[in-house]
C-alpha cells in the first residue's frame, strides 16, 4: 500500500518537473518554428542589425536590441553595489531588530508590480531626470535604468541576504575568535563564502531586468532610434513586443516579434550560462 | 448627529439618481429585460464615450455588464475579428482588406479632430503646417523657431496599432517622417500625460481628450474646435467606428443603438466629437 503512494508521489514530483521544463523548450520551439521563415531566409541577421523604418521596408531590432542591453546592464550597475551593502549591513553589520525590519520592507517590495514602478517613476523620476539635462522629455535610459534599478535591488538583497546567512556559524565564530572586526570577518569571510549565492542573485537580478515590460514601456520614451547617451530616448526589445503585437498578424511587423523573443530567449540563456560558467571556473582555482 | 447627516446624504443621492434614471427612462427602456455582457476594445479616442454610454446603461440595469479596454485601433479591429470583443472601436476606417478577411460592420457614430497639442506653459499656439512637418522630421527642433522659448522640442507620437497616429499622419503630415528620436506613448490618454508633463513636448490627441492640461495648437490659423472639424476647415479629422464581426448580437446592437440616440449624442458632443447619424 505504502509503496503505492511512494510511486504516485514520486510519479507526481516528476510530472511537475517535466512540465515546468517542457514549458521552457515548448516556448523555445514555438519562437523557432515561427521565426523560421525569417532565420531560413537569411533575413535573421538583417533584422538583427538593420534599423527599424516600416515605412522604407526596413524591420531590423537592431536599436531595440542596444536599447534592452544598455537599461538592463545599466541598472545592475546601479542596483548591484547598494544591494550587495544592503545585504551585506542587514546580515552582519545591523542590529538585528534593525536588519529584521529591512528584510520585511525588502519582502514587500518584491511584491509591488512593476507597472505600479512605471507609474510612480513618471511622476516622481522622469521630472527630474529632466531637469538635470535641462532638454529633453526625461524619458531615456537613465530614467529607465535607474528605476529598473530599483525594481530588481529586492531580488538581489534577498538572494545576497540567503546566501550570506549560509555561512556556517563555525566560520564566523573562528573569525571572532582571531579578533577579527565584523567589516574584516564580512570581507574575508563571509563574501568569498557566499560568492555562489551572490552570482545565482545576480543572473536572476539580470533576467527580471532584460525581461521587464513595463518600466521601459513607460520611461524609457520607446523612441526607435539607435541611442547614443544614456539621455536618449530608447526602446527595449519588450516594450517593441508590446507596442507591435497588435499590428496586422500578415505583417512583416509582427513578423520581427518572433525575432525579438528569439533574441530575448538567446540573451538570457548566454548571459546565465556564461555566468554560471565564469562561477565554476573561479571556483575551481 | 451623524447618523442624521448620513440619513440627509443618502437621502440626497437617492433623490439625485432618481432624477437621472427619470429623466432618461424612455431612451434606455430598450434595454429592459436585458442582461449579459458586452465586451468592447481598441480605439482610445472612444473611451471617454463609451465608459459614459455604460454607466448610464449599467446604472439603469445592472444585470447588464459592459467592459471596456484600449489598445487602440488596430487592436480592435483584431479583437473584434477574432471573436475575442463584441464591439471593436477604431478611430479609423477599417480597410477594404480587414472588412473582407473578418466579415466587418461598421457604425461610424462621430466625427473627431485630432488636434496638436503642447504643454499649457508653451507660448507657441500656432504652426504653419510645413512647420508642423518640420517640427516631427526633426528639421526643427527648438521652440525658439517657431515663437516659442529657446527649448529643444521634444516629441511625443503613437504606437503602431493607433488610429489617430494614423491619420495624423496621413493629413496632418501629408505622409511625412516621424524622427526617430520621437516617444512613443501607448493611448491618448498617455499622450495627454505626456505633454502636460513636459515643458517643451509636442504631440497630438483626439480633440476630444482636449482639456486645461494641454494646449491646443492652431494650424495654418485654423483652431481644432468643434466647428471648425465640422465645417471641415480643420483638415485634420477621421471617423470614429465600432465594428461588429457581421450583425450584432441583441444587447451589441442595443448598445450601437443607443450612441444613435439624443442621449448618446448628448454624451458624444459632451466629449468634444461631433455626433453623425
Amino acid at each position: 500500500m505504502s509503496g503505492i503512494k511512494e510511486r504516485l508521489l514520486e510519479s507526481g514530483f516528476f510530472l511537475a518537473a517535466l512540465a515546468s521544463g517542457a514549458t521552457t523548450l515548448l516556448i523555445f520551439g514555438f519562437m523557432l518554428v515561427m521565426g523560421f521563415p525569417l532565420l531560413s531566409g537569411g533575413l535573421f541577421f538583417n533584422m538583427l542589425m538593420g534599423v527599424w523604418a516600416p515605412g522604407k521596408g526596413s524591420y531590423g531590432i537592431y536599436p531595440m536590441v542596444v536599447g534592452t542591453l544598455s537599461i538592463s546592464l545599466l541598472s545592475l550597475i546601479f542596483a548591484f553595489p547598494v544591494s550587495l551593502g544592503c545585504a551585506c549591513f542587514s546580515a552582519a553589520i545591523g542590529p538585528s531588530w534593525l536588519s529584521r525590519s529591512f528584510r520585511r520592507l525588502v519582502q514587500l517590495m518584491t511584491g509591488i508590480p512593476t507597472v505600479i514602478y512605471g507609474f510612480v517613476g513618471i511622476f516622481l523620476l522622469v521630472p527630474i531626470v529632466r531637469g538635470m539635462h535641462g532638454s529633453g522629455s526625461g524619458l531615456c535610459i537613465l530614467s529607465a535604468a535607474l528605476m529598473l534599478a530599483v525594481l530588481i535591488s529586492p531580488t538581489m538583497i534577498l538572494f545576497f541576504n540567503d546566501s550570506l546567512d549560509r555561512v556556517p556559524k563555525s566560520y564566523q565564530d573562528a573569525a571572532d575568535a582571531l579578533g577579527a572586526t565584523p567589516s574584516q570577518k564580512l570581507l574575508l569571510v563571509m563574501l568569498p563564502y557566499a560568492k555562489k549565492g551572490i552570482l545565482s542573485g545576480l543572473i536572476l537580478a539580470f533576467g527580471r531586468a532584460i525581461g521587464d515590460t513595463m518600466v521601459a514601456l513607460m520611461i524609457a520614451g520607446n523612441a526607435i532610434q539607435v541611442p547614443e547617451s544614456v539621455f536618449d530616448a530608447a526602446r527595449a526589445l519588450t516594450a517593441h513586443i508590446a507596442l507591435v503585437i497588435a499590428a496586422d498578424y500578415e505583417s512583416p511587423e509582427f513578423k520581427s516579434i518572433f525575432v525579438c523573443g528569439l533574441v530575448l530567449y538567446l540573451f538570457v540563456a548566454l548571459m546565465i550560462s556564461s555566468l554560471r560558467l565564469l562561477g565554476a571556473l573561479s571556483h575551481r582555482k | 448627529m451623524k447618523k442624521s447627516i448620513i440619513f440627509i446624504a443618502v437621502g440626497f443621492i437617492w433623490f439625485f439618481s432618481f432624477l437621472s434614471t427619470s429623466s432618461s427612462a424612455d431612451v434606455l427602456a430598450s434595454f429592459k429585460e436585458e442582461k449579459g455582457t458586452v465586451k468592447v476594445s481598441g480605439g482610445t479616442a472612444h473611451i471617454p464615450v463609451m465608459k459614459e454610454a455604460a454607466k448610464q446603461i449599467m446604472t439603469a440595469y445592472p444585470d447588464i455588464q459592459i467592459t471596456i479596454a484600449g489598445g487602440g485601433s488596430g487592436v480592435g479591429i483584431k479583437q473584434v475579428g477574432e471573436g475575442l470583443v463584441d464591439i471593436g472601436n477604431s478611430g479609423r476606417k477599417p480597410t477594404d482588406e480587414e472588412i473582407t478577411r473578418y466579415g466587418l460592420k461598421l457604425y461610424q457614430w462621430a466625427i473627431d479632430g485630432v488636434a496638436v497639442v503642447v504643454n499649457p506653459k508653451n507660448k507657441a499656439r500656432a504652426l504653419t503646417s510645413v512647420q508642423l512637418i518640420d517640427i516631427f522630421a526633426g528639421k526643427i527642433d527648438n521652440w525658439k523657431a517657431v515663437g516659442g522659448e529657446d527649448k529643444k522640442i521634444s516629441l511625443y507620437t503613437r504606437d503602431e496599432a493607433s488610429g489617430t497616429r494614423e491619420v495624423f499622419w496621413e493629413k496632418g503630415l501629408s505622409k511625412g517622417e516621424v524622427a526617430p528620436k520621437a516617444n512613443v506613448v501607448v493611448s491618448n490618454g498617455a499622450m495627454k500625460t505626456a505633454i502636460a508633463q513636459d515643458p517643451a513636448g509636442i504631440g497630438y490627441v483626439s480633440v476630444g481628450h482636449i482639456d486645461q492640461t494641454v494646449a491646443a495648437v492652431a494650424i495654418d490659423s485654423v483652431a481644432p474646435t468643434s466647428d471648425t472639424v465640422t465645417s471641415g476647415k480643420y483638415p485634420i479629422a477621421r471617423g470614429l467606428y465600432s465594428n461588429t464581426k457581421g450583425d450584432p448580437a441583441k444587447l451589441t446592437k442595443k448598445f450601437i443603438e443607443f450612441l444613435y440616440s439624443a442621449d448618446g449624442q448628448k454624451i458624444i458632443s459632451a466629449n468634444g466629437f461631433i455626433p453623425v447619424k
